[in-house]
């Protein structure tokens, strides 16, 4: 029997509930450091100049920015819409250059009422074990629960990963997605900052969840934060994502990478819930190498933002490792989600699953794009993918374009997909029951969601559900 | 107290439907609509309810005084008037419990929260009188049901919702004899001094086991006769022929 969200008190929903308008409010910026407008080499050194970079990352960074510069911008396949990014007017680095608080007291007091609106604080006390808060370019506040610190974990901001963890860090950074792996993924290893860098140590199997929570508070800002997690022989570890911005007149950027690298045996589950405000291109490259039996599962919110473009991946590198992505995306009126999963088959008996789920409102439009890659010489390889997309109204528009690329035949592969629409039907025995429109549409867009949301650890669950309820019945009259 | 519905024209696109129907269904009464197919019954329910796929063209539908026609669809629900669907929607991914809960809350003020301990004792005491299953709580609203399940799942709704007015579309269609007597003991233990019945039906049989006060009988978006509830039975006996004739008299 289900009491779905009966169980959870008032208390606890209002602790974890972050909606789109109670991320809406800024403060005046408040910041020693500021690269300036516009992007040139001049801009790099002032970033590397200002977190002290090792000659490595210096290098890095200058080749990334010449990546970045020659590649040209994906629209022979993607939206047009990308040509409306202004890269000349983003600020690529703002921060009060100051190392991460470790106590929520430490923190400058605007940051820290930011985070307290959002929920940060309640949640880190109720259920995570570590927490980073990026504002802006650099996190504000991170700490991890101290018995994980004894047992070897290492949860801090990709600054102090690099420096301080260099014999781990370095020989992971920029390998599951090198820097030319797209133009986004080389704009962000050009002027990366923030994010994190974890390590799980072998057969550590973490609990309770690590989060880190993306905050923009300034106008025509770029953030690109960098997170590089790697799970040792047989650890375990989930962490979970949340971002929100308050809407500006001009656009925002966010172009983040996110590397995976689960060794033997290892479990990464990764979650996100994005819900930047609809001025925000959100364009982020994620991918995940697992190792022998190694699982690595992506479970990807995306209800925010103007243009999402993100295809998490999975690289099935040992034999037997199983990668996932559970994907739901919500793209109301100016919002165009262009979502999917790439799995790359490079071992046998490696197996992969994709389900996403769709829903388009309005004028909102959803993409989906798959790859599935199996090479010739592998044996015994599986791929499940199954899209559905769901039509609140006509203008909607959703597009499924799955790539399949298997070769051989010793493998199985199945694809399915459907179109749906929230009938008339359904919604006159709705509101027969006293249920109004917009409460209506928002239970059938949950009910075409539960199945994933409850993948959702149940704190996100719930969230996830009053964003939906929210959004939709914002877009219905 | 009464539902009251006065020369009510409709149409669907350009087809008339309706042609003028006057009915009165007071409270503590159950009436009840026979008729062929095609002639109309199905057609009130949805106006009486709110259905955008009609245009009424004239008439009134009044509900305790209350115009019913100026409300929107949810409206009038919570106003009173329940329809037992002839063919139910499904709701994938919601569950029966929430769909219900959710329909429920809506008639509370703002802020104020459904007991859900009181609800799920509520709930369960009725799925005992319809003899349903308690995992039934958890499926998808409808999807999947037979067809018994899915009118035993009318009733239990109409029977949370405690309407004023009963509208039951064809409720006995698609029902073997178990689970009509079923359905039967949900509304007779439903019907009172305080709520009318409006029982839509193509067969007598369904009146065996929930006695109407009064037969109507639809033909051609009118109707054409009322009686006792022994209409039913003669109509039983000798069909609707009588209809065909009585227009052919009248030509």
């Amino acid at each position: 029997m289900s009491y779905d969200t009966s169980t959870i008190d008032q208390e606890t929903q209002d602790a974890i509930s972050v909606d789109q308008a109670k991320g809406d409010f800024s403060f005046p910026e408040n910041h020693k450091f500021d690269a300036g407008v516009g992007l040139s080499s001049d801009t790099i050194d002032y970033i590397s100049n200002v977190k002290d970079d090792p000659d490595w990352v210096r290098e890095f960074r200058h080749k990334g920015l010449k990546t970045f510069l020659d590649k040209p911008m994906p629209t022979n396949w993607a939206t047009k819409d990308l040509e409306n990014i202004d890269f000349d007017k983003i600020r690529y680095y703002l921060s009060d250059g100051q190392k991460p608080k470790r106590s929520w007291d430490e923190v400058p007091p605007e940051v820290l009422e930011t985070f307290e609106r959002l929920g940060v604080p309640e949640q880190e006390r109720a259920f995570l074990a570590g927490v980073e808060a990026q504002y802006d370019s650099e996190a504000a506040y991170s700490n991890v629960k101290e018995e994980l610190e004894k047992d070897g974990v290492i949860f801090v901001n990709s600054t102090e990963g690099l420096k301080e963890h260099e014999e781990i860090f370095r020989p992971w950074f920029g390998k599951v997605i090198p820097t030319g792996d797209n133009k986004f993924s080389a704009l962000n290893s050009a002027v990366f900052s923030g994010g994190s860098f974890i390590y799980i140590p072998k057969g550590l199997k973490v609990k309770h969840p690590l989060q880190a929570y993306f905050r923009i508070n300034s106008e025509n800002f770029g953030q690109f934060e960098r997170t590089l997690i790697i799970a040792d022989e047989g650890s375990e570890v989930m962490y979970m994502e949340g971002c929100t911005a308050p809407k500006f007149e001009t656009s925002t950027l966010h172009s983040a990478v996110v590397e995976l690298v689960a060794m033997k045996g290892a479990k990464i589950q990764y979650i996100t819930v994005q819900n930047w405000s609809s001025n925000v291109f959100n364009l982020v490259t994620k991918r995940g190498m697992a190792h022998e039996d190694a699982e690595i599962r992506w479970i990807d919110c995306n209800i925010g933002s103007r243009l999402t473009m993100k295809y998490p991946g999975v690289v099935m590198k040992g034999e037997r490792a199983r990668g996932e992505v559970i994907s739901i995306a919500l793209a109301n009126n100016g919002q165009h989600q262009d979502t999917g999963a790439k799995m790359i088959h490079a071992a046998n008996n490696t197996t992969s699953n994709v389900v996403s789920k769709s829903i388009s409102v309005g004028e909102g439009r959803s993409t989906y794009r798959g790859q599935v890659h199996i090479p010739k010489h592998l044996k015994g390889c599986k791929n499940n993918t199954e899209c559905d997309a769901l039509l609140i109204n006509s203008h909607s528009k959703t597009d499924t374009y799955p790539a399949i690329t298997v070769r051989g035949n010793q493998h199985v592969t199945q694809h399915e997909a459907s179109v749906s629409q929230v009938s008339e039907e359904m919604l006159f025995y709705m509101e027969q029951r006293g249920i109004p429109e917009g409460a209506a549409m928002s239970l059938a867009v949950n009910g075409f969601i539960n199945e994933l949301a409850q993948e959702f650890p149940m704190e996100y669950s719930v969230e996830l559900k009053r964003l939906v309820e929210l959004e939709m019945e914002g877009s219905v009259g | 107290m009464s539902l009251v519905i006065k020369d009510l024209h409709a149409n669907i696109d350009e087809t008339q439907i309706l042609k003028g129907v006057n009915l009165e269904i007071p409270k503590g009464e159950v009436h009840a609509i026979m008729g062929p197919n095609g002639s109309g019954k199905s057609t009130l329910s949805k106006i009486i309810t709110g259905h955008d796929d009609y245009d009424v063209k004239s008439g009134t539908v009044t509900m305790d005084g209350v115009d019913l026609l100026e409300m929107d669809v949810d409206e009038r629900s919570r106003e009173g008037v329940f329809l037992a669907f002839q063919y139910p929607a499904e709701v994938p991914g919601v569950s029966n419990a929430n769909f219900i809960r959710a329909a429920l809350q809506a008639r509370l003020p703002d802020g104020e929260e459904l007991d859900a301990v009181a609800y799920y004792k509520n709930l369960y005491s009725k799925m005992d009188v319809l003899e349903m299953d308690r995992k039934f709580t958890s499926r998808a609203v409808n999807e999947g049901f037979s067809g018994g399940e899915k009118k035993r799942n009318e009733i239990l709704q109409m029977m949370m919702l405690e309407p004023k007015y009963c509208i039951l579309d064809e409720t006995d269609s698609g029902l073997d004899i178990d689970a009509l007597k079923i359905v039967a003991k949900g509304v007779n233990a439903m019907r009172s001094e305080e709520r009318g019945f409006l029982v839509i039906t193509h067969y007598q049989r369904l009146l065996d086991y929930i006695q109407p006060d009064h037969v109507h009988v639809m033909s051609d978006g009118q109707i054409v006769k009322s009686g006792g509830k022994d209409l039913a039975l003669e109509l039983e006996e000798s069909g609707y022929d009588f209809l065909k004739e009585g227009e052919l008299a009248n030509a």
